[in-house]
């Protein structure tokens, strides 16, 4: 990364900028559609809110510069992740209003592992930065072509083994359908083709 | 201040196209399907050849009761309109109809903002088939998903062709890039990349969806007046976007055999008009697709090509360097 300096000659915290200020104001408003998102319990708000997370989320790819990243978030998580979750809660017919039993009873479980999980990814991001201060007005550094030269040159190694883990993911879910395929076939004659 | 008015009169004009084109094309359908089938259309609604037709519809929309029924979730079935219509508008944005900068805003990854707005508006039909509580919408919106999730695919590698052939993904720079000899090389990824889209709009051969005989519209049966004039607009927005985004992507949107320096945006348009009248000729002469055979076009058709187009694309552009 470039744009580096020193954190005395950085900005301070109590003069923020417009970008800034939305950064902060569009991430409550994600996290609050977040926690909305797993504690209500009407099945499809919960699909719905999901998108104004995800969505916000790209808002914040986009105030930190990072371009190609954000369509890409709204491209897979927006257009497919949550029509495949619609999809799957039509199927099951989910009622309209309230459902009494959507309720895991791991309310507890649940809140500790994201506690636990938020307290690392914060650790983690803070411990690697501390004060450094990048400069998002300077060069672009979130442009498709940044990204790819980085992604190809220093990340080309997990990139490929992100893929063999996907196909491996993709050949599994193959294999299990056409296990159930072969059982069903003495009932109902031929299975489902896709 | 001029950069300010720059930003406002770029948007006006954008908004401007939303409106009109979206309303041109209606109106070409109209004519286009009655002159086909052999029959007049729309006559007298503004006198000449009925070219009112379309505004008299929409301030009958206006006038009818927006009827939200007793069983619905309110909030979703009031907000899926928007949702449908928005994303387009969006789009629109992003698509450059001349040389230079005649584009509303240049979009540094222009292929995925448009994939990427474009899908979100199928989500208005989703949220509105289950909003409904109407076992017809319900059915529609499950057809839309599924439909949705077997042409995102395709749709995205054909347009990842054209993306590695240019190698950018800005789409003024993909038009920077282009030469003639693209259109041949790139016509299998063109012709996937335009059905998958047709699918995406569920116009006609693929529009199980909506298919008024059997499900009675889908997931929009329950809409009445502004709310079902939204996505109606909708549709034919979609038609623009789509057939404007062919032709930016495999047809070389301003290039043209000549004049494309002043004249660019017109071959643009021509190229678009081209195409939409394509999609309603489509609508014409072909019956619906079923469920299955939708699903098989899909997976055992459209995939393969556009695979095939992005080896081809890969192999051919490794050879020219």
């Amino acid at each position: 990364m470039t744009g580096h300096t020193l954190a005395a000659q950085a900005p301070g915290f109590l003069s923020p900028s417009g970008v800034e200020v939305a950064f902060l104001l569009v991430g409550i408003v994600t996290l609050g559609a977040a926690l909305i998102t797993v504690t209500t319990r009407q099945l499809v708000h919960a699909a719905l809110w999901l998108v104004v997370a995800l969505g916000g989320l790209a808002v914040e790819y986009l105030l930190l510069t990072a371009e190609f990243i954000a369509w890409v978030q709204v491209l897979i998580y927006v257009g497919s992740v949550v029509v495949l979750l619609l999809f799957g809660l039509m199927l099951t017919k989910a009622p309209i209003g309230r459902s009494p039993d959507a309720d895991s009873g791991n309310r507890w479980a649940a809140l500790t592992v994201a506690v636990a999980a938020a307290a690392a990814l914060v650790w983690v991001v803070v411990d690697a930065f501390r004060t450094t201060w990048i400069d998002l007005r300077g060069s672009p550094q979130g442009t498709t072509k940044v990204t790819g030269d980085i992604l190809f040159r220093h990340w080309v190694l997990p990139f490929e083994a992100l893929s063999v883990l996907l196909l491996a993911a993709l050949v599994g879910a193959i294999v299990l359908s056409r296990k159930g395929q072969g059982e069903r076939r003495g009932e109902s004659g031929e299975g489902e083709q896709h | 201040m001029s950069g300010t008015l720059d930003v406002v009169l770029r948007l006006l004009a954008v908004f401007v196209a939303f409106i009109a084109l979206p309303l041109v094309v209606g109106q070409t359908e109209h004519k286009v399907m009655a002159h086909m089938q052999g029959r007049l259309g729309p006559m007298y609604a503004g006198g000449f050849h009925g070219w009112a037709q379309l505004v008299a519809d929409g301030v009958k929309f206006a006038q009818k009761e927006d009827v939200v029924p007793a069983g619905a979730d309110r909030r979703v079935f009031q907000l899926a309109p928007v949702v449908a219509l928005l994303p387009y508008l969006l789009v629109l944005i992003a698509i450059p109809v001349g040389p230079g900068n005649a584009v509303g805003q240049f979009v540094d990854a222009g292929i995925f903002f448009v994939l990427a707005v474009m899908g979100v508006g199928v989500l208005g039909s989703l949220m509105a088939g289950w909003a409904s509580a109407n076992k017809f919408s319900l059915l529609g919106g499950l057809r839309t998903a599924a439909q949705l999730m077997a042409y995102e695919l395709p749709m995205l590698l054909a347009a990842a062709s054209v993306a590695m052939a240019a190698g950018t993904v800005s789409l003024p720079g993909i038009l920077d890039a282009f030469h003639w000899w693209w259109v041949p090389w790139q016509i299998v990824g063109g012709l996937v990349f335009f059905t998958a889209g047709l699918a995406e709009l569920q116009r006609p051969p693929f529009d199980m969806p909506v298919a008024d005989s059997e499900i009675i519209f889908g997931a929009y049966t329950e809409y009445t007046g502004l709310r079902f004039a939204m996505f109606l607009l909708a549709e034919f927005a979609g038609i623009v976007v789509l057939c404007a985004l062919t032709a930016v992507l495999f047809l070389g949107g301003w290039h043209g055999p000549f004049g494309a320096d002043g004249l660019g945006w017109l071959w643009t348009l021509l190229k678009t008009a081209v195409l939409a009248f394509v999609v309603i000729w489509l609508r014409v002469s072909y019956p619906r697709l079923r469920e299955d055979q939708l699903q098989k076009l899909a997976w055992t058709v459209l995939i393969p090509l556009a695979l095939a187009q992005i080896a081809l694309t890969g192999i051919v552009k490794v050879a020219i360097q």
